[in-house]
């Protein structure tokens, strides 16, 4: 003890204090977050009000341009990217109803002691460890009219889903609930167990019915993780790329162009860089506002 | 025991300084130390596809005989232009030629990612020995401007495989005779591809008639329909003046689209999102009787190991339309990057890759070599069932715009052309139109009307 304080008051004769040494071990990571995300996310912003293309010349007054709110004024006015909005709009609801009403589902089923409940807990999880791009790769051939397995289980023929403009953004939405379903199970489950079994306990002996204990003691306590599933999932079927952007390219026309795909195009296929700027931030906007809403619902039911 | 904290602080920061050395050390080593003898090594970029695994043997044959290394990287072609686009973005050096699309041209040459070859190209008489059409399309910037940013490494047209067995089967032409009154045989015209294609549509045996480029991403679907396009006299705008309306959306260029969609109705079932490895794909699954493609995607077609029918394949230029008999171009060029520090040792390479000897070499690989010497040699013509037709084909090619905006115009004319042909959304005026809308608003926007 004395020999620690004697090294601690060198130390401070040497000017490195307790806080000294802690900020320096910080500092690495802070200096790197600075460096790699809050630095580029304002240069980001500068770029948003410039006409500008990463790839041509720098060339001041020409390349960039500065040119105001042009670029935000030309995004929101574009009839396309509202279009594309509400493509992706359909497609985060089907998504996330869809991973929720079976991701919830699958946590109430396994919310029960059971044979190999371990085992099925972990093969239900597979799905979300694989990478999005190979997902989208193989559903796009179980999909195949001629050699895919879904047709051929569910014995519809040729039936043709992601060339038909009524059915890609559902089976892309499909592929997306496949590999995310076992997310929202996994957070719901946590809920689950979390559940003090003293509550249904009382609700029996008071011959409460099984939608009132669902309703009265399952639903409000396992709610605020159930939101929290919602808030990653609905923030990442906003920004879907991958998977889409495999199976279907944007296409048939433009019946799954969701706006992820899109901003690609703009930001690496033509490089409009200054207006691909706006365009983002339009859609972090927009993904922050509808956070926004879900944390407040959170936080109600967190007082509940 | 204890450990002092400043002690620990130390050991920190001497295991940190220690491991970036080591990093530097490593990178250091692998990136810019020339090697002993000759020069250094050398990254050439390209599209993953088999050219490239020839070039790599091209490339091997290359250290042998000089020393130096030059290796091939690759990436995915749906990846080729982001990829190579961000390494210019970002002024990088981790590529010292880029085997680019044509269309790249404009953008390499305007927005200086290429070195100008100009001189080097005149000097050595690649601009005579290699075929005018390439050094136009692979090399030239601005067309007719003598002004060359690269070598040409691969040519490339859009051609048709068949399937030889069904199309001299006697039963089939028996029926063929009886159904449409002429003979089957390899089509001559685009009508008579039709015909060929509705012919062996037979959904109940999950066959069909043909197999073509539909993708919506980068250029498929238009370097598709750019063969019926210019066949039935339509094109793409007026390239002096930049000027589209009336030239793409004339009533030529209506109808050539119109027939493309016809052509999609004997495509096989979900075939909305094809280009070359589905259209090799509908012939070695036994799925298609005829298919478009890149010639240079034809080697797997008769490959035994690859294709179960290679044996009964034959090949064939694009037909005739009503106007014009022309073939959507595609290939190749290689440019030095402006960013390299190993230029010596890049243009060393291309001083090697251009002498006739290795020009032969290329081809024997499986190379499309643009070197009209040994295009022309017999050798060449009969090394596979396919070289007599590129050649044909090679004399009536045409290409996109390769001006620096060309990104933007095939967006507009994917996105439009897609609604049209595979979502069935409007008329082909309504989506000609909108292109050649939207086409010259881009080129205003760029000043080619000032």
């Amino acid at each position: 003890m004395s020999n620690g304080k004697s090294a601690e008051m060198s130390i401070r004769q040497r000017g490195l204090s307790d806080i000294a040494i802690k900020r320096m071990f910080i500092m690495p990571t802070i200096v790197l977050l600075i460096c790699i995300n809050i630095f580029p996310l304002i240069w980001s912003l500068g770029l948003s009000f410039a006409d500008y293309s990463a790839v041509k010349p720098r060339v001041e007054g020409v390349n960039p341009n500065w040119i105001g709110g042009k670029n935000y004024r030309d995004v929101l006015m574009d009839l396309h990217i509202w279009e594309y909005f509400t493509i992706t709009a359909r497609y985060v609801i089907m998504a996330v109803a869809g991973e929720f009403i079976i991701g919830f589902g699958i946590a109430l089923l396994l919310n029960r002691d059971f044979k190999a409940k371990g085992l099925v807990t972990t093969l239900i999880l597979l799905p979300m460890m694989m990478s999005m791009s190979i997902v989208g790769m193989f559903w796009r051939l179980l999909y195949n009219p001629g050699w895919g397995i879904i047709n051929s289980m569910l014995g519809l023929g040729d039936f043709v889903w992601l060339a038909n403009p009524k059915m890609a953004l559902i089976a892309v939405a499909i592929t997306d609930i496949w590999m995310w379903s076992p997310f929202t199970m996994l957070l719901a489950l946590a809920g689950l167990s979390a559940i003090p079994q003293y509550l249904y306990e009382a609700a029996e002996i008071d011959r409460a019915s099984w939608w009132f204990k669902f309703r009265k003691i399952t639903l409000p306590l396992v709610a605020p993780l159930l939101f929290i599933a919602l808030i990653f999932r609905t923030m990442e079927a906003f920004k879907m790329f991958d998977i889409a952007f495999v199976m279907t390219g944007g296409g048939p026309g433009t019946a799954t162009e969701l706006i992820a795909i899109n901003l690609y195009r703009l930001a690496f296929a033509q490089w409009n860089t200054g207006k691909a700027s706006a365009f983002a931030y339009i859609i972090l906007i927009m993904i922050i506002a509808i956070t926004n809403i879900y944390i407040k619902y959170l936080n109600r039911a967190k007082e509940m | 025991m204890k450990v002092s904290k400043r002690l620990l602080f130390f050991a920190v920061v001497t295991m940190i300084l220690a491991a970036s050395m080591m990093v530097l050390m490593a990178g250091g080593k692998e990136k810019g130390a020339p090697k002993e003898k000759g020069m250094p090594a050398i990254t050439i970029f390209w599209a993953e596809w088999d050219p490239a695994n020839y070039l790599q043997e091209l490339c091997n044959v290359y250290t042998q005989q000089t020393g130096n290394t030059a290796n091939v990287e690759t990436t995915p072609w749906s990846d080729f232009q982001t990829k190579a686009f961000n390494e210019f973005a970002a002024r990088g050096d981790a590529y010292d030629i880029v085997v680019g699309d044509s269309q790249w041209l404009g953008r390499g040459a305007t927005q200086r990612h290429y070195v100008e070859l100009t001189d080097w190209i005149k000097e050595r008489g690649v601009d005579k020995s290699m075929a005018a059409a390439t050094i136009t399309a692979y090399a030239e910037y601005p067309k007719g401007s003598g002004k060359y940013y690269a070598v040409p490494v691969e040519g490339d047209a859009c051609g048709w495989s068949y399937r030889k067995d069904l199309f001299e089967d006697p039963m089939e032409k028996e029926a063929f005779r009886r159904k449409y009154g002429y003979e089957l045989k390899v089509p001559e015209t685009w009508d008579q591809l039709l015909d060929i294609a509705e012919f062996f549509t037979r959904p109940d045996k999950n066959f069909y008639g043909c197999a073509i480029y539909t993708q919506k991403d980068y250029d498929a679907l238009t370097m598709g329909i750019e063969n019926v396009l210019w066949a039935w006299g339509a094109d793409l705008g007026d390239y002096k003046t930049y000027r589209v309306k009336g030239v793409l959306n004339s009533q030529d260029g209506i109808k050539s689209l119109e027939f493309y969609k016809e052509l999609y109705k004997y495509t096989p079932p979900d075939w909305g999102n094809a280009f070359f490895p589905e259209n090799n794909m509908a012939i070695t699954e036994g799925l298609a009787a005829m298919s478009m493609n890149y010639y240079a995607f034809f080697p797997a077609l008769i490959n035994p190991e690859m294709n179960k029918y290679a044996d009964g394949m034959g090949f064939f230029a694009m037909p005739k339309g009503p106007k014009d008999q022309i073939a959507a171009l595609g290939g190749q060029g290689a440019s030095i990057i402006t960013y390299s520090k190993k230029q010596d040792a890049a243009y060393a390479w291309l001083e090697w890759f251009v002498k006739p000897e290795n020009q032969a070499k290329w081809g024997e690989l499986g190379g499309y070599t643009c070197d009209l010497k040994t295009l022309k040699s017999e050798k060449f013509l009969n090394m596979t069932p396919y070289n007599r037709s590129f050649m044909e084909t090679m004399q009536m090619v045409k290409d996109f715009w390769a001006v620096p905006e060309y990104a933007e115009l095939l967006e507009s004319c994917q996105r439009r052309w897609h609604e049209y042909v595979v979502e069935g959304k409007g008329t082909a005026k309504q989506s000609m139109d909108g292109i050649a809308d939207e086409w010259e608003a881009i080129f205003e926007k760029a000043g080619y009307y000032d």
